[in-house]
């Protein structure tokens, strides 16, 4: 039993450096097993580069089962590829055709600048978090676990914001380059448990601050961010966002 | 190489409590003079930086990726176990304490293991009060499970996605305190080399991933919380990115490794399917509750597995331990894995799979509880494979999953070096010669939130807080030779000689030699012509890797064969200390060391030791032993059958 194999003909983003024109090239991979994923089909590309003596294509990939948020790209237009809550690394060649042409560019954002090739720079997502996506409690601070119950379709929803990987394909796939969707996650993670409650109002404050400071642009209900989100985050979590953020500016007087 | 584990006096209970009393500690309004630095944001290091913080340390934290949340930790699936008894299932400290140091085969130190045990339910409380979204139960209290055989429910856990949530907890706790101004982040660099002035571990040289440039930090104290080697192995179910480079340059300057050879080999991984393969994907174990493991009882047999009567297959876990049956530990089911694969009976494309099949629940207990149970690992299968285990029976292989063995720490957590700190899965300390389930994630955070910064203070209150010149000879050195490295590993760039191979070549013929000598079974003479080969085929690495591109950019091929360099030379101590330890015990089956029946047999009398390997001159290393002796428990002879 030999697995099928397809031939695919990559046109990729080329850029060397951060403040270079970038432009397409095109390469064709012959015998390639279906059940390879994207990251795989890159590197036998590259291996193949190599030995010809020409640079390989630079992308950021590390755990390869969608969960570490380090790979991204945009593949034929739509970021993280056409499958639904799926991340390049779990995007596999069986959901292409024999000959076609795959094309895979990077995430593009103001605040993303492009490294080289597919690397970007994520960082304003960090500072993000910096502004207030935690929860205010030094090591051993902490009463025991079972001191504050939470009820369990709060948790659940809890959880369901917390699996944002900070991936950062929302903001690419936005037509305003918004990064409502990640900060509504952390928000909504947060504002769900009673642990996060007593800085609700200036952790909203602050992070949408951050936000705008970074340079991402305003949400227009475009709802492209959900489309693609590998994680799932539903669109929910900004408009639990909004409201946080309303609910703290009135409260603005009394508690910040 | 003096080997002191500084062990507290006193009785067990105590022994940490105690020895926090004792220890020094540095002043509020002094800690701010002192520069510490962490290399590792995983759930070891960011637990630690975000700690040595809010305590009022400076810190400096240094990592690989673009960004600190995405350190390997974060792909941790099961959970985390603590002994909090909230089940009232009769868990307790002790028993924690002894199910962890049993499961490690005997191989761990009594008084590390028993404060591991003692400080887990403090991890469990402080994650709930950063905003971990634990499970939990209708009335809101915290939901456990039952994990890896163990007979009581301590397993804590956000759905399969537990590394990533506690990993995200520390990770926001290090992002309050870089706020705050007391811990800086490094992102974007590898540790090149340790500084070490003195005799004390002072500052690091890092490579600026993204520039190329070297760039030199100093203070009072160093810590390595790099994660494991697993990946020497070529395919392992770790990042791609894990790596012994930092812990094998603080070997070089004198740090003792411990145990290289203790390699923990899961039994439930998503079998090889091409040769282009660099990582493997762990199915958790839980899977074993509801699965039954088999192959066809004749060689050869390529039917459907449908098409294969009940009689003709071979439940050969449940046929040869029939009390434990599919849930006997990771390294019995592995071995035995293994073996039926020798035998010519393995299944799927390569013949190196058997099958893990949920009929039998499926048909007892409906596909929708399964679904429920299993959902998101269903859902993982069937999106690498492409195959429906509520149809068919999923495939299995063993794969290489966890390290043991890493650098020695006393009960402090330092090195052998002064100033040089080692946590989570880069030190050898808690899991003996073989880790139990949810034990990694209890072990890196006790080690970040609790051990070390309650011990750091008493070596950092003997050191003073003037910062180490980083213009001085030693940093000039270290720099020298790292770019040395690099200019050695570029060599080929520009020429065409033929014969010219990747890392990645050199990398999968290392894993694949160590795979079949050094792995789940092994004996003197493959341990032998592993070590007869490794030397052979770093000579060629060194030749004939060629790395495209220039040392001042971001280069990941570069990054790459650093990497593989390292695994070439860390490999051989990893087979001599195999070649050493003449018993089976935890992950390993020694061939020569087997009982009557065919199962492992462990030689307290010769190999209750911790093999501390010290560096003594390139491709040169001595053997030191530290003895365990067990005061509190009786090691047994494990039975499974
Ligand atoms: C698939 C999988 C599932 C698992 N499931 C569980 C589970 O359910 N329960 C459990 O308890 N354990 C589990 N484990 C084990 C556990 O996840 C790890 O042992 C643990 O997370 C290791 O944490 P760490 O902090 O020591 O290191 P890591 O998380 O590996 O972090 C290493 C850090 O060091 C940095 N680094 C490495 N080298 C360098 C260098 N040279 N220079 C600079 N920085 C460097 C990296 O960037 C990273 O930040 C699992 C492991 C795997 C692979
Ligand atoms: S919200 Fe979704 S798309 Fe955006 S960063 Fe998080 S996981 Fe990625
Ligand atoms: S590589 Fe980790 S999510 Fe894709």
């Amino acid at each position: 039993m030999t697995a099928p194999t397809i031939t695919i003909t990559i046109k990729i983003w080329r850029q060397a450096g951060p403040d270079v024109q970038g432009s397409f090239e095109e390469h064709t991979l012959r015998d390639l097993d279906v059940d390879m994923s994207l990251p795989e089909m890159l590197e036998v590309l590259n291996e193949q580069l190599t030995r010809q003596g020409k640079i390989p294509v630079a992308f950021d990939h590390d755990c390869l089962e969608g969960i570490c948020g380090m790979c991204g790209a945009v593949v034929d237009g739509v970021a993280q590829g056409p499958e639904e809550k799926t991340t390049l690394c779990q995007l596999y060649l069986r959901h292409f055709h024999d000959n076609q042409t795959i094309t895979i560019e990077p995430f593009r954002a103001r605040a993303f600048p492009i490294i080289k090739d597919l690397v970007i720079d994520r960082s304003a997502f960090d500072r993000i978090i910096q502004a207030g996506g935690f929860v205010s409690v030094n090591t051993g601070a902490a009463p025991d676990g079972n001191v504050l119950p939470v009820a369990r379709h709060l948790a659940e929803q809890a959880m369901d914001a917390a699996a944002c990987s900070g991936c950062g394909a929302c903001v690419a796939a936005c037509p305003n380059a918004a990064a409502m969707l990640f900060v509504g996650a952390k928000i909504s993670q947060l504002a769900l448990l009673p642990q996060g409650r007593p800085e609700r109002e200036r952790r909203a404050l602050s992070m949408v601050r951050a936000m705008d400071r970074e340079g991402f642009g305003s949400c227009g209900n475009e709802r492209e961010c959900e489309a693609v989100c590998p994680k799932g985050i539903s669109i929910r979590n900004i408009a639990r966002l909004n409201r946080e953020f309303l609910r703290a500016s009135l409260a603005a007087d009394e508690t910040v | 190489m003096q080997l002191d584990a500084r062990i507290p006096a006193g009785p067990l209970t105590d022994k940490w409590d105690n020895h926090r009393a004792a220890v020094r500690i540095i002043s509020p309004a002094n800690k701010r003079k002192y520069e510490i630095l962490v290399v590792g944001t995983g759930l070891a290091g960011a637990a630690a930086a975000a700690t040595l913080a809010e305590l009022g340390y400076n810190v400096k934290v240094f990592c690989l990726q673009d960004s600190p949340r995405r350190a390997h930790s974060v792909a941790a699936q099961g959970g985390i176990n603590a002994a909090k008894n909230y089940r009232n299932d009769g868990d307790s400290i002790f028993r924690l304490f002894y199910d962890t140091i049993k499961g490690g085969d005997f191989r761990a130190r009594e008084a590390n293991v028993y404060r591991l045990a003692q400080v887990a339910n403090n991890i469990i409380d402080q994650c709930v009060a950063q905003g971990v979204p634990f499970a939990r139960e209708y009335g809101g209290t915290l939901a456990n499970r039952s994990f890896g055989g163990a007979q009581v429910s301590r397993t804590f856990y956000a759905r399969g996605q537990t590394g990533q949530q506690l990993l995200l907890g520390a990770y926001s706790a290090m992002m309050r305190q870089v706020a705050a101004g007391r811990i800086t982040i490094y992102p974007r660099r590898e540790m090149m080399d340790l500084v070490v002035i003195d005799g004390q571990a002072r500052g690091l040289v890092c490579r600026n991933l993204v520039t190329g440039e070297f760039e030199r930090y100093g203070g009072q104290a160093v810590v390595l919380a790099s994660g494991g080697y697993g990946n020497v192995y070529y395919l392992s179910t770790n990042a791609v990115s894990s790596n012994v480079t930092a812990a094998w340059r603080a070997y070089k300057h004198g740090a003792g490794f411990a145990n290289p050879c203790y390699v923990q080999i899961h039994p439930t991984c998503i079998p090889v399917h091409g040769d282009y393969q660099c990582k493997l994907t762990l199915m958790s174990e839980s899977l074993r509750n509801d699965g039954r493991i088999w192959v066809p009882g004749q060689a050869g047999d390529r039917r459907q597995p449908a098409a294969i009567p009940e009689e003709e297959r071979d439940y050969y876990l449940e046929r040869k331990y029939p009390g434990f049956g599919n849930l006997v530990p990771r390294d019995v089911a592995s071995r035995n894995t293994k073996e039926v694969c020798d035998q010519g009976r393995g299944v799927g494309k390569s013949g190196r799979a058997v099958y893990l099949d949920l009929r039998d629940a499926i048909e007892r207990d409906g596909l929708e509880v399964m679904l429920q149970k299993y959902g998101n690992l269903f859902h993982m299968y069937e999106k690498i494979t492409a195959r429906d285990p509520g149809r068919e029976p999923m495939m299995i292989y063993p794969a290489v999953h966890y390290a043991m063995g890493g650098l020695w720490v006393d009960y402090n957590l330092m090195s052998t070096i002064p100033g040089l700190f080692v946590l989570g899965e880069a030190n050898f300390s808690d899991h003996g010669a073989n880790r139990l389930g949810a034990s990694a994630m209890m072990q890196g955070l006790a080690d970040g939130y609790f051990i070390l910064p309650a011990t750091i203070g008493d070596y950092l209150a003997g050191t003073g807080h003037e910062p180490p010149d980083t213009g001085g000879k030693a940093y000039d050195l270290a720099v020298r030779r790292s770019e040395q490295r690099i200019a050695g590993l570029l060599k080929n760039t520009a020429g065409k000689k033929p014969g010219l191979q990747t890392a990645t070549h050199y990398h999968r013929r290392l894993g694949s030699l160590l795979w079949n000598e050094c792995g789940i079974a092994r004996n003197r003479k493959g341990l032998q012509r592993a070590l007869d080969a490794i030397p052979e085929l770093r000579e060629e690495f060194r030749h004939n890797v060629v790395v495209p591109g220039s040392g001042r950019e971001l280069n990941q091929a570069l990054e790459k064969a650093g990497r593989v360099a390292d695994f070439m030379e860390f490999a051989e101590i990893m087979v001599r200390d195999a070649l050493a330890r003449e018993e089976s015990c935890g992950c390993h089956l020694r061939e020569e060391s087997q009982t009557a029946t065919h199962e492992a047999r462990r030689d307290d009398e010769h190999f209750s030791h911790v093999a501390v390997w010290e560096y003594t001159g390139e491709g040169r290393a001595v053997m030191h032993k530290e003895p365990l002796s067990f005061e509190y428990v009786t090691p047994v002879q494990r039975s499974y059958t």
